[in-house]
C-alpha cells in the first residue's frame, strides 16, 4: 500500500461551514490547493482554524459543503485519509515508553521505513535523549519528537496545527527546510501559526478565518 | 498491515507493563470480593457452594468494567488515537490489537487465579473446568461489548455512570448463559447448550462489535 507523491495533488473545499455551539465559525469558506503550495491560516484564537484542519483530517463532520481529493469526494475514500500525515496540539506520544521506542513504534507505522530510528534522533537532537521515558521530556523536545513522523512519511498531504510551538531557532529552521523539500516535491501543505515561519521561495497562498 | 497490528499490540502490553498498578488493580479487586464472601457467610459450606458460581461470575464482570475504563483513555489524551485514525489500516482493525492486549491483561489473570478462589468457595472441582471454560468465552465477550461502551464516553468527563447503564444491561446475557451453565453441571447434567450460546455470543461480538467501537471512537473524536 504505498503512495507516491504524484503531481496531480489537488484539493478543493467548496461552500464549507463549521458550527460550534450553535455559533457559525465560518461558513461559505472555498479553497483550491495545488501540488506544490503551501496555504497559510490565519485568524484569531476560535477563529475555527483547528476546527477546519480537524475537518479536513475528517475528525469532525462539515455542518455544510463538501471536499475533494483529486476531483473526488474526499470523506468517504480511505485513501484520502491514508495521505494525510497530521500534526495536531497533541503529540501523540506515549508517556510511557522511552523516546527511542516512540520513534520507533512511529516509523513501524509509517511509510517510509529505510530511514534509521538513530539518524532521525541525532537529526532532531535527541540522540543523548534516547533511552528517557518522553514523560520527562520537556515540551519542546516532545514537540521535536512529533514533528519526527514528517521525516518518516511519503504521504503528500501534511496538515499541521501550530506546528513550531514551543521549538527552538535551530529545530525550527530544520523544521522549514523540511518543509520546504516536501513541497518543492510536489506535496500540499495546510498549516496555522502564530510564529512567523520562513517560507521564502515557496508559493504561499494567505487565508485569513474572520468571525 | 498486519505489523501495524502486531505493533499496537506489543505497545500496549508494554505500557501495561510499565504501568502494572493499572493491571494490578483489578486483579486484587476479583480477589478480595471474592474472598470477603466466606468470611461474611462464615463456614456454610452449602450455602458457599451454591453461591460460588454466581459470586465469581458477578465479581468478574465487575472487575473486567473496573479494567475497562483505561482501554481508550490515555490514547484519546495524548493524540494517538487521531494518528491511529491516519494510519495505513482500518481504525476497526487496529482496535482489536488494543482490545485483545486488554483482554490479556485483564481477562487472563482473573481466569487464572479463578480455581483458587473456586476452592475458597468449597466449589467442587469437577465444576471448576466449566467454570474457567465459561470465563474464557465470557470475559472477551464482555471486553468487546464493554469496549463499544468506553468508545462512546471516553470525551465525556464524569463518563463512568453513563458507561454502567449502557453496558451493564447488554453484560446481563452472558451472565445468564454462564450461571446457567454451572447449574447444570451441579445437577449433573451437560452445559453444552449454554456454552454454545456463550460462544455464539462471543462470535458476535467479535464480528460486529470492532465496527460499532471504531464509529463510536470517530463520534468521540468530533
Amino acid at each position: 500500500m504505498e503512495q507516491e507523491p504524484s503531481p496531480s495533488n489537488c484539493l478543493m473545499v467548496k461552500n464549507l461551514a463549521c458550527w460550534r455551539n450553535e455559533q457559525v465559525l465560518f461558513s461559505g469558506l472555498n479553497l483550491s490547493l495545488q501540488g506544490g503550495n503551501v496555504l497559510f491560516l490565519q485568524g484569531e484564537n476560535g477563529s475555527g482554524k483547528t476546527s477546519l484542519l480537524r475537518i479536513l483530517c475528517g475528525f469532525r463532520l462539515p455542518d455544510e459543503g463538501e471536499i475533494t481529493w483529486n476531483n473526488e469526494p474526499a470523506l468517504s475514500n480511505f485513501e484520502y485519509f491514508q495521505n494525510i500525515s497530521y500534526i495536531g496540539h497533541k503529540n501523540g506520544l506515549k508517556d510511557e515508553l522511552t523516546v527511542e521506542e516512540n520513534l520507533n513504534l512511529m516509523r513501524s507505522m509509517a511509510t517510509v521505513t529505510d530511514i534509521k530510528t538513530e539518524q532521525v534522533l541525532k537529526k532532531i537532537g535527541l540522540f543523548k535523549q534516547a533511552d528517557i521515558l518522553s514523560r520527562q521530556l520537556s515540551a519542546g523536545q516532545k514537540r521535536k519528537l512529533a514533528l519526527a513522523r514528517l521525516m518518516m512519511t511519503k504521504n503528500s498531504f501534511w496538515i499541521l496545527d501550530e506546528p513550531f510551538t514551543s521549538l527552538d531557532k535551530t529545530s525550527i529552521i530544520f523544521f522549514e527546510q523540511l518543509i520546504k523539500q516536501h513541497i518543492n516535491q510536489g506535496g500540499v501543505l495546510i498549516l496555522t501559526s502564530h510564529h512567523d515561519i520562513d517560507l521564502a521561495g515557496l508559493n504561499v497562498n494567505h487565508v485569513s478565518l474572520t468571525n | 498491515m498486519f505489523t501495524v497490528w502486531t505493533q499496537l499490540f506489543k505497545r500496549d502490553l508494554l505500557i501495561a507493563f510499565r504501568r502494572r498498578s493499572e493491571i494490578i488493580h483489578p486483579l486484587i479487586f476479583f480477589i478480595m470480593v471474592v474472598s470477603l464472601f466466606p468470611l461474611a457467610i462464615g463456614d456454610d459450606k452449602v450455602l458457599l457452594q451454591k453461591i460460588a458460581p454466581a459470586v465469581i461470575w458477578v465479581t468478574a464482570l465487575l472487575a473486567t468494567m473496573l479494567s475497562l475504563d483505561n482501554l481508550f483513555r490515555s490514547d484519546f489524551e495524548d493524540g494517538s488515537l487521531e494518528q491511529m485514525t491516519l494510519l495505513q489500516a482500518p481504525l476497526s482493525f487496529l482496535i482489536t490489537a488494543k482490545i485483545t492486549a486488554h483482554w490479556i491483561i485483564s481477562g487472563l489473570p482473573l481466569i487464572l487465579i479463578t480455581p483458587l478462589l473456586a476452592v475458597l468457595l468449597y466449589m467442587p472441582t469437577e465444576n471448576i473446568s466449566t467454570l474457567v471454560l465459561t470465563l474464557l468465552l465470557g470475559t472477551p465477550t464482555l471486553s468487546l461489548i464493554g469496549a463499544v461502551g468506553i468508545a462512546l464516553t471516553v470525551a465525556l468527563r464524569q463518563g463512568g455512570v453513563i458507561l454502567s447503564l449502557l453496558v451493564l444491561p447488554l453484560y446481563i446475557p452472558v451472565l445468564i448463559f454462564a450461571t446457567l451453565a454451572l447449574q447444570n453441571v451441579e445437577q449433573g447434567f451437560s452445559a453444552e447448550a449454554q456454552l454454545a450460546m456463550m460462544l455464539a455470543l462471543l462470535v458476535l461480538a467479535m464480528t460486529l462489535s470492532p465496527f460499532a467501537i471504531a464509529a463510536a471512537l470517530k463520534v468521540s473524536l468530533n
